[in-house]
């Protein structure tokens, strides 16, 4: 099978008639990273949790690792890792006791048991802390005893669902090298969701991008920068203008598309951002719209979410709450 | 079924052991037994003197209901530790991993019940020094035991299943004030029955408090009634087995909500 992860279709509302999923389907090849990105309450915990089995869909389909996760929820619990967003350790609790209750509940024992868990330890640096409970850790130090765990029995398909959220760039960074480390020399297939477009960038092999329970973009990181054209261009506003008005001025503008006004955030796409500057500038005078910043840039990721879904990245993600 | 075992016994090594680690918490749950009996004991002492009461000492008689009391205390709160494992994200952890559903209610109740056996003996031997005596000897303080710990693991397993559903501190702050000291004064832990009024003695009747501190008290007297013991003993493994079968009913319902 080259798809550790495929499903197809998935919905799920909550009590309270929430659409969590409207028909989520992705598939992750085997061995690689794949990345879930979408603002909070996309649906990508939802996702992750119907994937592990511990939430059901209302319908559509999952497997995980070749099993069915409606028919053979057991066997899948068998094959895969979860890091889930509450990282879900004893606090009162030694890292080493963590564990080894971890390895146990897998039907781990003995020497098997103890010299993975020793070896989890010193490789997430993790030994000399390793007696000392959690509760005294540091969020980074608890973020990566969380991966440790999720690691003990030697899964197939590991989940990490906003691995790096709540870190401090430091243990970001080392977050980062670790996954890339996991998914390269160990084989693994990783599923990480994510709202830092930066961290998919980086790290996915392949990514979907999630919005309102949908599944708005799929692809590479550099197909889905391919699509768009050009570069970026974004003039900040002194003041909220009418959208018509501006999109009247910039008509006059040469090779400039997909112009989208947001409060005072003006931003279009241009083969040529440095010969587009100018123009723009010009035309936005002359409706005297007074102008605050302008920046150009290589797509990103962002841009490709600003144009999938039709708003900046950042203002969804201040719009909802994750269920 | 033997993974049902197996990871109990491991999730209740857990709570045992977390639970080791406060020993100030272990002291504390102790200080209120300790007061009941020094204080109360001393200050009610003449309560047997009022005709009808029926006991000799009233230390006697206030022991085995302090045993029961304090059982039925610890267990009232044991729904605070399940909602800060399912706040902590804990148990939907042990969720996705194969560990059996059921032994993440067991091992709470079997600590509990560890919990529970270890209080009652302190508190016997408390009992011993301020003078109480246990004419049904070793026997007795085994049935007295019992019941205070079946008693223990049923309201163990309501106080979880509440814990589960309501998923708020705050609720099971207010359910437990509301219901645990309620529950023992209409029982015979500090008053004998016969001087109770009667619709209290009438609830008295259904209050499985009650069916504790009669047992256990009647195992201790000089001549036990074992018809008594084993038979509101009965009653007690009856309703410990329906509120466990509701915790795990109860924790069906979180796992459909997730």
């Amino acid at each position: 099978m080259d798809d550790a992860i495929e499903a197809r279709g998935l919905v799920k509302t909550y009590r309270g008639g929430v659409r969590a999923l409207d028909g989520v389907s992705l598939a992750a090849e085997t061995g690689s990273v794949f990345g879930l990105l979408g603002p909070n309450g996309a649906g990508k915990s939802t996702a992750v949790k119907i994937l592990t089995t511990l939430s059901r869909p209302d319908s559509g389909e999952a497997f995980v690792a070749g099993h069915d996760v409606l028919r053979h929820p057991a066997r899948v619990r068998l094959a895969i890792g979860c890091v889930a967003q509450k990282s879900g350790l004893d606090l009162e609790a030694t890292g080493r006791e963590n564990l080894i209750l971890q390895g146990r509940v897998y039907g781990m024992r003995g020497s098997v048991l103890r010299s993975r868990a020793q070896e989890l330890l010193e490789r997430f640096g993790l030994s000399e802390a390793a007696g000392r409970t959690v509760k005294t850790y540091s969020g980074g130090m608890q973020r990566k005893l969380d991966v440790a765990v999720g690691l003990m029995h030697r899964p197939q398909v590991l989940f990490l669902d906003e691995p790096t959220t709540g870190l401090d760039p430091e243990a970001r960074v080392d977050m980062w090298s670790e996954i890339a480390r996991l998914a390269g020399d160990e084989g693994l297939t990783i599923l990480m969701t994510t709202h830092y477009l930066e961290e998919a960038d980086r790290l996915a092999r392949r990514l979907a991008i999630v919005d309102r329970g949908t599944v708005v973009a799929e692809g590479t990181p550099d197909e889905l920068k391919g699509e768009l054209r050009g570069d970026a261009i974004v003039v900040e506003l002194e003041e909220q203008v009418l959208d018509g008005e501006v999109r009247r001025a910039l008509e006059k503008v040469p090779e400039l598309y997909d112009v989208a006004v947001e409060a005072r955030t003006l931003r279009a796409r241009a083969d040529s951002g440095a010969r587009a500057v100018p123009a723009v500038l010009a035309a936005l005078e002359a409706e005297s719209v007074k102008v605050a910043s302008v920046t150009v840039s290589r797509p990103s990721l962002d841009d490709v979410y600003l144009r999938h879904a039709g708003r900046a990245f950042s203002t969804a993600d201040q719009e909802v709450r994750e269920p | 079924m033997t993974h049902l075992i197996t990871d109990t016994l491991f999730m209740t090594h857990r709570h045992f052991r977390n639970l080791l680690r406060q020993p100030a918490w272990v002291l504390i749950s102790l200080v209120q037994p300790v007061v009941w009996l020094l204080l109360y004991g001393a200050l009610f002492r003449k309560i047997v003197e009022i005709p009808g009461f029926g006991a000799g000492s009233y230390i006697d008689f206030l022991t085995p209901g302090i045993v029961v009391m304090t059982c039925l205390f610890s267990a009232g709160w044991s729904g605070m530790d399940l909602i800060e494992d399912i706040d902590r994200g804990v148990i939907d952890r042990f969720l996705v991993s194969p560990a059996s559903r059921s032994s993440l209610i067991a091992g709470r109740l079997v600590q509990g019940a560890l919990v529970g056996i270890i209080q009652s003996v302190i508190i016997v031997v408390l009992g011993l020094i301020v003078g109480a005596e246990y004419p049904g000897g070793v026997a007795g303080i085994a049935a007295l035991t019992v019941c205070a710990v079946l008693l223990g693991t049923g309201v163990g397993a309501l106080s979880n299943a509440i814990g589960v559903l309501s998923r708020r501190v705050e609720t099971m702050v207010a359910v437990s004030n509301f219901v645990l000291l309620p529950l023992t004064f209409l029982s015979s832990v500090f008053m004998a029955r016969a001087l109770m009024p009667g619709w209290m003695q009438s609830v008295a009747t259904y209050n499985p408090v009650e069916w504790a501190v009669t047992a256990g008290r009647s195992g201790l007297a000089a001549s036990a009634d074992w018809g008594l013991v084993m038979g509101r003993m009965g009653w007690l493994a009856v309703f410990t087995l329906v509120c466990t079968w509701l915790a795990t009913a109860a924790f069906r319902v979180y796992q459909k909500s997730i």
